[in-house]
């Protein structure tokens, strides 16, 4: 078995402030050590369309498909903390969108020129099974996108 | 990598006999054989490498009947394409001679009547001959159990997989993979891991709070002059279709791009002549997986039970398909040189129990873990009439038996009960032993609940059941059959999209089931905490033992159109 940081925590008291330091981390940014700056998105204005989310956020510009990796589950575990990931080489800003969720905005995050990785990581609700959108500005001004399905189920018969 | 054209020269050559220049050898040549120890056995050595393979035992330690599915549909780019060809289909693609040995084997058709002309299948004390018998010829073999091994039967149960751990640590396992073992919980698969002989892969098993691999990804072993990294890969949909409260710090998924790298490692870190993967994904997971990872040489199949005669090629990649509950034992023969696969020869080797013989070390033990329960196991509960059987995508006899009961039982109007694929079968004429009760539903979560549920939410439940089985994109499918029901017939076309495929939804007696009415529903195995009533086994019993002789003709109340 591998060594790992629940066990490297479970082996001493001097791996506590490591677990409530990383615990909170884990909240965040789970799968990229060089967490970016991550603000929540735009105040909360219920019934706005997916679409009406990413328009805000592209001021109308087109958007073209690739160069964003969105990682995600096919099938959520538990679709109350569903981790979800978007990646993409050069870009100054993400959203991300639920376009099931009553409110479809999840996350805008913010790159500083500094940042190693442009990829921010996080969990997420989502209330039924739906697209996710991750949208990204890049530095040149375009907007990229990756769309991922993910499967929200009541549960049941293994094989 | 050599590209596509060598690898099937290279194959070609080397495999006349059990190749895979399109289907059709197995059945011309295993009809030429005789039906003896020796001839299920033989093989021609080839190559350097040899795998053994042997997947979804479910616990089952005694030679068994296990009625290979009627129905087994194909969706997408799977539709025809195996396994999902079943009956007559299947015999006339593979070349099989309609009432041979193999035809029983690996097939429906006429069922009961080969049943007692071929005898039982199965059996670990038979296992473990072929598996020294393949081992005598070639003694560094690697012997791989793709999972589902600690569980499936009344002393598994009782005595949390550990009858199961001692008969596969003495069958010499090298490594396996697993998934209906979590049902034991998380705490007892760490207490076993932690003293098993062998490795125990999981290169998609995550910690869940961290979300960093918790459990070895693969294993190296240098066999056969050849360094070969055996990656193990574990049911994705464990915390989805088994309940996730029994293994709260775990996190699964399918994971592609953890597949790759862990490949990619393989070849480039560890510097490995051959991949194989060790899989539970279910076979049109792997199917797929297969054409998206680059690099695998070779998956072992397993989670779906399916029992295909020759290997199936994806790019460069081969698919080998074992069956279940100990009815065979898969050879692969490997020319592995120069980091490449160049050639396979394969064998999927029938355990006929009544010819090839029990290896006395493994019966001894098998007996001695039995013991304590022989007197509970052998009780006779009843008599079956008609065979009784489970496997297909809908209701099986043994299905609607359960249903019966818990209908009776329980007093509720509808019944669910649900699609796994494993339960061996009962010809007509044999006693109903306590032991077969268990063997239909042993679980660490059986307890039968009653509730109530509106029409709505019965075809919900239903609609979400049926899109796991026949969702066109592989990677949404969780791999059981379709959920099975009692007091209700219905019709499903499963070519429609989630939440169009069920409609005609109709209680027995003919009444419409109304979408705004409650209905009283019972049904076992719920994945939810904390969940009240008696256990399944014991529900079934005390129906049986009303009835005292059970009759279950298959019923007409699934009707499937889109297939």
């Amino acid at each position: 078995m591998e060594m790992n940081r629940r066990k490297t925590i479970a082996l001493g008291a001097g791996g506590v402030a490591a677990l409530i330091g990383t615990a909170a981390l884990a909240q965040t940014a789970p799968a990229t050590t060089t967490a970016p700056a991550a603000a929540p998105a735009a105040p909360v204005t219920p019934g706005k369309t997916a679409e009406q989310w990413i328009a805000e956020f592209t001021g109308g510009a087109g958007v073209t498909e690739g160069g964003v990796e969105l990682t995600a589950p096919e099938i959520a575990e538990n679709g109350n903390t569903v981790p979800v990931s978007v990646a993409a080489d050069g870009a100054s800003e993400v959203l991300l969108v639920a376009t099931g969720n009553p409110v479809g905005g999840v996350m805008i995050a913010r790159f500083g020129p500094a940042a190693g990785r442009r990829e921010i990581a996080t969990r997420i609700r989502l209330a039924r099974t739906q697209d996710i959108i991750g949208v990204a500005k890049m530095e040149d001004g375009t907007f990229r996108q990756a769309t991922a399905n993910v499967k929200v189920t009541i549960g049941g018969c293994g094989g | 990598m050599i590209n596509k054209r060598e690898f099937l020269q290279a194959a070609l050559a080397t495999t006349a006999l059990w190749g895979l220049s399109g289907h059709g050898n197995w059945g011309r040549l295993a009809a030429q054989q005789a039906l003896s120890q020796d001839r299920l056995l033989q093989f021609d050595d080839f190559g350097n490498v040899t795998l053994i393979h042997v997947t979804d035992i479910h616990a089952q330690l005694k030679p068994l009947w296990f009625r290979e599915p009627a129905v087994n549909i194909g969706v997408g780019e799977a539709r025809g394409r195996p396994p999902h060809v079943t009956g007559k289909d299947f015999l006339s693609m593979f070349g099989i001679a309609p009432g041979s040995p193999d035809a029983y084997a690996l097939t429906h058709e006429d069922f009961t009547a080969l049943a007692r002309t071929y005898g039982r299948m199965g059996g670990m004390d038979r296992v473990a001959t072929v598996v020294k018998a393949i081992r005598a010829a070639r003694p560094d073999a690697i012997l791989l159990d793709g999972g589902d091994t600690w569980h499936g039967s009344m002393t598994a149960l009782r005595t949390q997989g550990q009858d199961m751990v001692n008969v596969m640590s003495a069958l010499g396992v090298d490594a396996m993979t697993s998934h209906w073992e979590w049902t034991l919980g998380q705490d007892r698969v760490r207490e076993i891991v932690d003293g098993l002989p062998f490795a125990f892969l999981g290169a998609n098993i995550f910690d869940a709070e961290w979300d960093e691999p918790a459990f070895e990804p693969y294993k190296i072993f240098d066999k056969g002059g050849a360094r070969i990294g055996v990656i193990g890969q574990a049911f994705p949909y464990l915390p989805i279709a088994n309940p996730r409260w029994l293994f709260p710090d775990y996190s699964f998924g399918i994971q592609e791009a953890r597949m790759q790298e862990v490949v990619d490692h393989l070849r480039g870190t560890e510097k490995v002549d051959l991949v194989v993967c060790l899989s539970h994904n279910g076979f049109d997971v792997d199917h797929k997986m297969a054409g998206q990872v680059q690099g695998i040489d070779v998956i072992l199949t397993g989670h779906t039970h399916d029992a295909i005669p020759e290997p199936v090629l994806v790019g460069q990649t081969i698919l080998i398909a074992s069956g279940s509950n100990g009815k065979f034992v898969s050879r692969v023969d490997l020319d592995v040189r120069d980091g490449r696969m160049m050639g396979f020869r394969h064998k999927l080797i029938p355990v006929f129990s009544d010819v090839i013989a029990p290896d006395p070390d493994m019966a001894a033990l098998i007996d001695a873990e039995r013991a304590p329960f022989a007197a509970d196991l052998d009780e006779v509960v009843g008599t079956t009439e008609s065979l009784l059987y489970r496997r297909g995508n809908f209701n099986g006899t043994w299905d609607d038996l359960i249903c019966d009961a818990i209908r009776s039982e329980r007093d509720v109007q509808i019944a669910l009960s649900p699609g796994v694929r494993w339960g061996p079968s009962l010809l007509p004429g044999d006693p109903i032993r306590r032991e077969d009760i268990h063997n239909a539903c042993s679980m660490s979560y059986g307890q039968v609940y009653r509730t109530e549920m509106t029409g709505e939410t019965i075809k919900a439940v239903m609609e979400d059941v049926a899109d796991n089985l026949f969702n066109p994109d592989p990677y949404y499918q969780q791999g059981g059959d379709m959920v099975r029901v009692g007091g209700l017939s219905y019709a499903i076309d499963v070519a429609k999209p989630m939440g169009q495929r069920i409609s005609a939804l109709t209680l027995d007696g003919g009444e419409a089931v109304d979408p705004a009415k409650s209905y009283s529903v019972a049904g076992w195995a719920s994945v939810n905490e904390g969940t009240d009533g008696p256990q399944i086994w014991d529900v079934i019993e005390a129906h049986v033992r009303k009835l005292g002789s059970v009759r279950a003709e298959p019923r007409e109340t699934v009707t499937v159109s889109g297939a």
